[in-house]
Order: structure tokens, then C-alpha cells, then sequence
């Protein structure tokens, strides 16, 4: 356990390396929501989830659905490490003819289906799921969300529709960073209680710190263990987290570093990765 | 005259479907006795989704259904199936290019007395500008069920417009081919284009204007998008005229459609029959077709008028 702690740190600290640096060079896009991202997604690509990179379409697969789509950048590093596409692509990021779109395209290998409109993704992952259902599979499908958009009516509209049909192979993750593009969500459109909104919808729910691999593999399983309830992850994140300057910085929403900041950014996570190694 | 709900016929079209392929699926929005969803439901219990009245999560679980392999039905009024639920038909449906059907009913002027928060007369002009999508409005309850096969057999997305109340078979009428109008009537003074109900009434203007010595062409190009290029540029140039009759507004449905196609290969004086820019009333389908103007008499007015200019 111990080690695959350690080795789902390393692969966090690397995605966030790769968001700053695609996003230095695409000179555009949302480094924030990318680096309060960055664990959960290590912890489903390289751990949780089951998918073959070889064969994106393998009919087994778990399913992962950004609704939240303004943060690919972590997703698009994650898939690139995992070999769904060369790395080279992360350099290319929103530019013109490229396969990395600003917000996640269907021809991407490892993207399900497209999104960047919020609060549609908790619905298209509960199709996902109602699928499987209908299919007789076991695969589950995981659905990363972001605490801004759950204002969109849409999400409450699938959370009803998800506990109603008990799907329990549907996991929702909220990246509860605190931040919106406009300011802190408790000021623009404040979500409390929102540990027991979804409680009163129907849903299992599982508070974590969203930084600590340990506690999100272990929600993770609780939420794999749950039957007849569909389980949401309330992960506690800290937006722009691992760059002193991004961290809390509403500004990082949708900012790109400057070159100046590129270069300090992948300093303090190269020290970050060395600490954390040195720890072992 | 043979008179049918083309919602009946959509109901049992879903349960012949479903029959032969368990890849169907159907949703609809706690109007499935409306829509007629209701009969698949009964056949298909465990392949039928009520979402509620929750319209944008209908359209967005679909497309989750979809990218899964699954051939997706969902219906509601045509109201709440464009308009409700417009930003994830164009986001989730249409940009995934997913197989995802749309059957609104309910369609247009004649809802009637439920009055105008429910008569959709916007709906194919919100669709129409989103790419990937297929708009259908069938002229009949037997076209209507070759509209549902196509779609079913069609990759990607689909709107099919029906109406809430009886329309008469048209008998004279070819195979459906998707994308391809029809021509029913030949004539030389004036060409006719309709869709839905309104190609009935406007075969029906025909014989009205045959009466005073005019010959009009009638086609029903129930395909609105793709819009048939080849047949209106035909129907152009053979004609000095053309008139077009929709149960819609007049702003961006058929008339729109066909004027685009004519202003830039064979420009010619396109005219409409169509809701004027504004909301309708309560009242009878019959009663609302003839004050707003949609009838086969207020058609074939119009063509007269036209023609004797």
C-alpha cells in the first residue's frame, strides 16, 4: 500500500508538471481545476479504473466522463502517460488542427464523449451506466465534477434520476475546490449543506481530503462496495494545488502561467516529488 | 379519407423496432401516454427510461446511452424538446453526432386549445443551424413510421416532428427517402412546397386552384434538413413562383430552408404560409389553422394572389 501510495503521488506530480507546461505553451486554458484534479485522476488511471489504452473501445472498460471539461489539461496529461496518445500532442494543446481540443473532443483516443457545457456530464455518465445495466456488464462508471457547476439544474436532474434507477455502478466525484471563475462559490452561489443535498437525493456519500491518495483509494472502494445507491466523492481540494502562487488564487482559474511562472511552478513540484521520495 | 395519430403509429413502429433489435432504447419526460412511448414501455419494461419532468437530463442520459452502442428514442412535446433542452441537444447530442432520436410530438399550431405556451412553432428553427442533425416533419401517420425506420437506420442524431391531433393519409404519395422531396401534383402556374400537416392542405389548395384555372405543383419535402438542394432548384427553375407552407414560424423552418437554396442557384420570388412572428391562442386545430392562415382556402388565396401579380 505504501508503495502505491508512492507510486500514485509520483504520477500526480507528474500531471501537474505536464499541465504547466502544456499550458505555458498553449499560452491559454485552466490551470486550477487541472492541479485540484490532478490526484483523483492519478488514482482512477493508474489504479482504480480498468481500461486498456491498447484498445480504447474495449467493450469492458470502466467509464470516465470529465464533466467538468475545462480541466483536461489533467485528463490529457494522465491519458498521454497512460499511452493513449503521444506526448507530443500535450504541446500542441488548442492550437489549430490539433488533436487536443480546449475542452474534450470524442476524437480523442480515451475521450467517451465530448464536454466542456456544465452540468450536463453527471447525465451522459448515468446513461453510461444504464447501459451497462442493460448489457449485463459490470464495468463502472466514474464522473468528475466540479463544485461550480453543481448550480446547473441539469446535475440535480440526473442525481434524482441516478438514485431513482439505484444505479450503484455510477461514482460521482466533486473537486469541491472552492473557487469559480467569478470568486469563492460560497459568495457567488454558495453549495452548503452539501454533504446532505445529496444525501437527501438518494446518494452514498464519502468525504475525502482530495489530495490524500490513501483517503481516495479507500473512497473509492466504499463507493465500489455500496449496492442499490449511486456514491458521490465530496473530495476537499485546494485549487491550483502544488504551486505556492496558484494555490487559492482565483485568478488561476483560467489563466495560463507566464514563462516566469512556468519555470518557478516546475521547480516547486520538482521539489515537491523529491520531498515526497526522500519520505520513502 | 383515412385519418390516424402519427403518435399511435410512432408507438407501434418503437414496439417493431424493439422487437428486432435490443439496442433500442426508449426515454421519454412523463408524457408517455401522450407520446405513445407508453406502448413501448409496456412491451419493453426493463428498455424504457421515465426520466420525469426533466427534459435536459433526458437528452443528456441518452447520449450516455448512446456512446454505448445503445439506438436511443426519446420523446416529449416538441416545446420541451427543442427549447427546454436545447444546450445538450447541440452539446452532448449533436456534437458527439450520437444516436440519439428525437420524436417530439405535439408539433406546431394545432396542440390547440392548450394554447400558445405549448404550440412549439420554433422548434425546427432551433434545430436547423446545429450541425450532425437530421429534421424530419412527415406529412402522415404512415410516413411518419418510414421517418422513425430511416432515423433508426440512420447514424446520428434526429429530430422527427409530429403533431398531437388526426392527419389524413395521403394516398398518392412515393416511397419515403430520407433527405428527398416528393412530388405530388404537377403543375406549371405555381410551385407548392409543404411539410406535416400542411402538405395535405395544400394538395387540397390545389384542387381549389385548379377551379380557377391555375395549375399548381405540390411537393412535400418533409426532409428539412438535409434540405433536398437538387428537387427546389428543380421546382425553381421550372416555376416563376413558389410558395412554401409550414405549421412553424416563419423565421428559419421550410420557407428558410427552401429561400436559401433558391437565392443562391436560381434566385426566383419565394413566397410563405407560415405563423407571421408572433404567439398563437387557444382554440380549435381547426379554428387555429384558419385564423392564422394555414388552411388549404388561406393557401390557395395566397397562390392565386400570387400568380395574378
Amino acid at each position: 500500500m505504501v508503495k502505491k501510495i508512492a507510486f500514485l503521488k509520483n504520477k500526480a506530480n507528474e500531471i501537474r508538471r505536464l499541465v504547466i507546461e502544456m499550458l505555458a505553451k498553449a499560452a491559454s486554458g485552466h490551470p486550477g481545476g487541472s492541479l485540484s484534479s490532478s490526484d483523483i485522476i492519478a488514482c482512477l488511471y493508474f489504479e482504480v479504473m480498468h481500461h486498456d489504452p491498447k484498445n480504447p473501445k474495449w467493450p469492458d472498460r470502466d467509464r470516465f466522463h470529465l464533466s467538468k471539461g475545462h480541466c483536461c489539461p489533467a485528463l490529457y496529461a494522465a491519458l498521454s502517460m497512460c499511452g493513449y496518445f503521444p506526448q507530443e500532442e500535450l504541446w500542441k494543446l488548442r492550437k489549430i488542427n490539433s488533436l487536443l481540443q480546449g475542452h474534450p473532443d470524442k476524437r480523442i483516443p480515451g475521450i467517451e464523449v465530448a464536454s466542456g457545457s456544465l452540468g450536463q456530464g453527471l447525465s451522459v455518465a448515468l446513461g453510461m451506466a444504464l447501459a451497462a445495466r442493460l448489457d449485463n456488464k459490470d464495468y463502472r462508471t466514474y464522473c468528475l465534477m466540479g463544485d461550480g457547476e453543481l448550480q446547473e439544474g441539469n446535475i440535480w436532474e440526473a442525481a434524482m434520476a441516478a438514485a431513482h434507477y439505484k444505479v450503484d455502478s455510477l461514482c460521482g466525484i466533486v473537486d469541491y475546490n472552492h473557487f469559480q471563475i467569478d470568486g469563492r462559490i460560497e459568495e457567488i452561489m454558495n453549495l452548503e449543506p452539501l454533504a446532505n443535498k445529496w444525501e437527501a437525493f438518494g446518494w452514498h456519500v464519502v468525504q475525502c481530503d482530495g489530495h490524500n491518495i490513501g483517503e481516495l483509494l479507500e473512497a473509492f472502494a466504499k463507493a465500489k462496495a455500496m449496492k442499490l445507491k449511486p456514491t458521490v466523492i465530496i473530495a476537499n481540494t485546494v485549487k491550483g494545488k502544488g504551486v505556492s502562487f496558484m494555490e487559492h488564487v482565483v485568478d488561476f482559474h483560467g489563466r495560463a502561467p507566464s514563462e516566469k511562472e512556468r519555470e518557478i511552478a516546475l521547480k516547486e513540484l520538482e521539489a515537491i516529488e523529491k520531498a515526497e521520495n526522500e519520505e520513502k | 379519407m383515412e385519418q390516424l395519430y402519427a403518435r399511435d403509429v410512432y408507438g407501434k413502429t418503437l414496439i417493431e423496432l424493439g422487437k428486432k433489435d435490443s439496442r433500442v432504447v426508449v426515454g421519454d419526460a412523463d408524457l408517455s401516454s401522450s407520446t405513445r412511448t407508453s406502448l413501448f414501455a409496456r412491451e419493453f419494461p426493463e428498455r424504457f427510461f421515465n426520466f420525469g419532468i426533466a427534459e435536459q437530463n433526458m437528452m443528456a442520459t441518452a447520449a450516455g446511452l448512446a456512446s454505448c452502442g445503445k439506438i436511443v428514442f426519446v420523446s416529449t412535446f416538441a416545446m420541451f424538446a427543442s427549447a427546454r433542452a436545447l444546450g445538450q441537444v447541440r452539446n452532448t447530442v449533436c456534437y458527439n453526432n450520437l444516436n440519439v432520436k428525437i420524436v417530439a410530438t405535439h408539433a406546431g399550431i394545432t396542440v390547440g386549445e392548450d394554447g400558445s405556451s405549448h404550440q412549439a412553432l420554433e422548434d425546427v428553427n432551433f434545430l436547423r443551424a446545429i450541425p450532425n442533425m437530421h429534421i424530419v416533419v412527415p406529412a402522415d401517420a404512415p410516413q411518419a413510421r418510414e421517418a422513425v425506420i430511416a432515423a433508426y437506420q440512420t447514424e446520428g442524431p434526429f429530430y422527427i416532428r409530429l403533431g398531437r391531433s388526426k392527419v389524413t393519409t395521403i394516398e398518392n404519395k412515393n416511397k419515403f427517402i430520407l433527405g428527398k422531396g416528393d412530388i405530388l401534383e404537377e403543375g406549371k402556374d405555381i410551385a407548392i412546397i409543404a411539410c406535416g400537416l400542411l402538405v395535405n392542405e395544400a394538395l387540397v389548395a390545389g384542387e381549389l386552384l385548379k377551379k380557377k384555372g391555375i395549375s399548381a405543383t405540390v411537393a412535400n419535402i418533409h426532409t428539412i434538413k438535409p434540405i433536398d438542394v437538387e428537387m427546389i432548384i428543380m421546382l425553381a427553375k421550372k416555376h416563376k413562383n413558389i410558395l412554401v407552407c409550414e405549421e412553424h414560424q416563419v423565421t428559419g423552418g421550410l420557407f428558410s430552408a427552401v429561400a436559401e437554396v433558391t437565392s443562391r442557384n436560381c434566385p426566383v420570388k419565394v413566397e410563405r404560409i407560415g405563423m407571421e412572428d408572433k404567439f398563437g391562442q387557444s382554440g380549435s386545430p381547426a379554428q387555429l389553422l384558419e385564423f392564422y392562415g394555414f388552411n388549404a382556402d388561406s393557401i390557395a388565396k395566397k397562390a392565386e394572389s400570387i400568380v395574378r401579380q
